[in-house]
C-alpha cells in the first residue's frame, strides 16, 4: 500500500541512491580487507597508544577510509584536549 | 594467433553463460572462427544454453588428461560455419585441472581460432583461477544490484592480482523504466563505482528465457533487444566503435504509465 502512495505522489528517496550509498560503504571495507569490527578495534588501539602521549577526546575521535579515484587513505580525526606531562607516565 | 577472453562475474546467476553463448554465436555470425570453453567443471551449462547437450562425447577434462584429442572433443555448432564448444566435465570437480594445464590448452586453441571464449564459474576459488589462467582479456558481467556490483568489484581486484589488467564491463539485465524512476542504478553509477571501461549494456529481455528454452542464442534473433546488444558487443570486440543502445522506457504511453502507477508488471 505504501508503495502505491509512493508511486502516485512521487518520492524523494530514490532507492538507487540508497543502493549507491550502501555499495560505497561496503566496498570501502572490502577493498581494504577490513571489516567494520576490525576498524573499530583499530580505532580503540589507536586511542590507547595516542592517549599515552596526548590527552585526547575519544568521543570526537573518528577513523575512516577516504577514497579518491584509485588511491585509498585511512583518515583519523583526533581532537586533543591538552598535552600530557611526560614525567607523569 | 587468436585472443582468449574470459567471461567472469564473481556472483552466480548474473548471466555469464548466456553472455558467453551470445558473444560466441555473434562473433561466429560475423565470420570469426570461435571456440567456447565451459570452465565450470561439475556444473556444466554452456552446452544446454547453446543447444548442444546431445552431442557431447568428450569434455575438457578428457582433453587435459589426454584421453581425447582437442579436435575430437570439440563440438561443432552446425548453425554456424566456425563455432565450436569444448564442454565441461560433469562428473568431476574444479581440482581436475590446474591453471597451468588451462594455460597450455588455451594457448593451443588460440593458434587455431580467432577468439577463444572461456565461461568462468561463479566464485573466487580454483575454478576462477583455472578459467582466467590462459586469458588475454577479461570481461566482467554485472547486473545493477548491490550484491552483483560488490562481487564484480572483488573480481576486478582478483583479476588485477592475477595480472589480468584492464577488464571491461557488461551491464546485464538493465530495466530502463526502473532506471528512469530512480529505482535502479544506471550505467554511469556502476562505471563510476567500479572504475572500469564499459563494453556493453544488455537490457532485461524476456526473449532470453525463450532462447534458453530453445537452446538458440538470442543474438540469432533480429527482433530481440538483448540480441541487438550482444551484436553490438561482438562488433566492439572486433575493434569497431559502436554507440551504446539508447535504452528507452518499454512502458511508454498512458496505459503503460497507468499500469506502472498501479504496480502492475508486464
Amino acid at each position: 500500500m505504501f508503495d502505491l502512495f509512493a508511486r502516485v505522489f512521487g518520492r524523494d528517496d530514490a532507492s538507487k541512491d540508497v543502493a549507491k550509498e550502501r555499495l560505497r560503504l561496503v566496498l570501502v571495507h572490502d577493498r581494504a580487507s577490513l571489516s567494520p569490527q576490525a576498524l573499530e578495534n583499530l580505532k580503540n588501539d589507536l586511542v590507547k597508544v595516542i592517549s599515552q602521549y596526548l590527552d585526547i577526546d575519544d568521543q570526537g575521535f573518528r577513523v575512516d577510509f577516504s577514497r579518491d579515484e584509485d588511491a585509498m587513505a585511512l583518515v583519523a580525526n583526533i581532537p586533543i584536549r591538552k598535552k600530557v606531562n611526560r614525567n607523569s607516565l | 594467433m587468436g585472443e582468449a577472453i574470459v567471461i567472469t562475474s564473481g556472483k552466480g546467476g548474473v548471466g555469464k553463460t548466456t553472455t558467453t553463448a551470445n558473444i560466441g554465436a555473434g562473433l561466429a555470425q560475423a565470420g570469426q572462427k570461435v571456440a567456447l570453453i565451459d570452465a565450470d567443471i561439475g556444473l556444466r551449462n554452456l552446452d544446454v544454453v547453446m543447444g548442444l547437450e546431445n552431442r557431447i562425447v568428450y569434455d575438457l577434462v578428457d582433453v587435459v588428461e589426454g584421453f581425447a584429442k582437442l579436435k575430437t572433443a570439440l563440438i561443432k555448432d552446425k548453425r554456424f560455419e566456425n563455432l565450436y564448444l569444448l564442454p565441461a566435465a560433469q562428473t568431476r570437480d574444479k581440482t581436475a585441472v590446474s591453471p597451468d594445464q588451462m594455460r597450455d590448452l588455451v594457448g593451443e586453441m588460440k593458434e587455431e581460432f580467432d577468439f577463444v571464449l572461456i565461461d568462468c564459474p561463479a566464485g573466487i576459488e580454483q575454478g576462477f583461477k583455472n578459467a582466467v589462467a590462459g586469458s588475454d582479456k577479461a570481461v566482467v558481467v554485472a547486473t545493477p544490484e548491490v550484491s552483483s556490483v560488490r562481487d564484480a568489484d572483488r573480481i576486478i581486484g582478483l583479476l588485477e592480482a592475477e595480472e589480468k589488467h584492464d577488464p571491461s564491463l557488461i551491464v546485464n539485465r538493465i530495466r530502463p523504466s526502473m532506471v528512469k524512476k530512480g529505482d535502479m542504478m544506471d550505467i554511469n553509477d556502476m562505471i563510476e563505482i567500479l572504475a572500469i571501461e564499459l563494453l556493453g549494456v544488455v537490457p532485461d529481455d524476456e526473449f532470453i528465457v525463450v532462447s534458453t528454452n530453445r537452446g538458440e542464442p538470442a543474438v540469432m534473433n533480429p527482433q530481440s533487444r538483448a540480441g541487438e546488444a550482444y551484436r553490438n558487443i561482438t562488433r566492439r570486440l572486433m575493434g569497431e566503435k559502436v554507440p551504446f543502445l539508447k535504452l528507452e522506457d518499454e512502458n511508454q504511453g498512458f496505459i503503460g504509465r497507468l499500469r506502472k502507477m498501479m504496480g502492475i508488471k508486464g
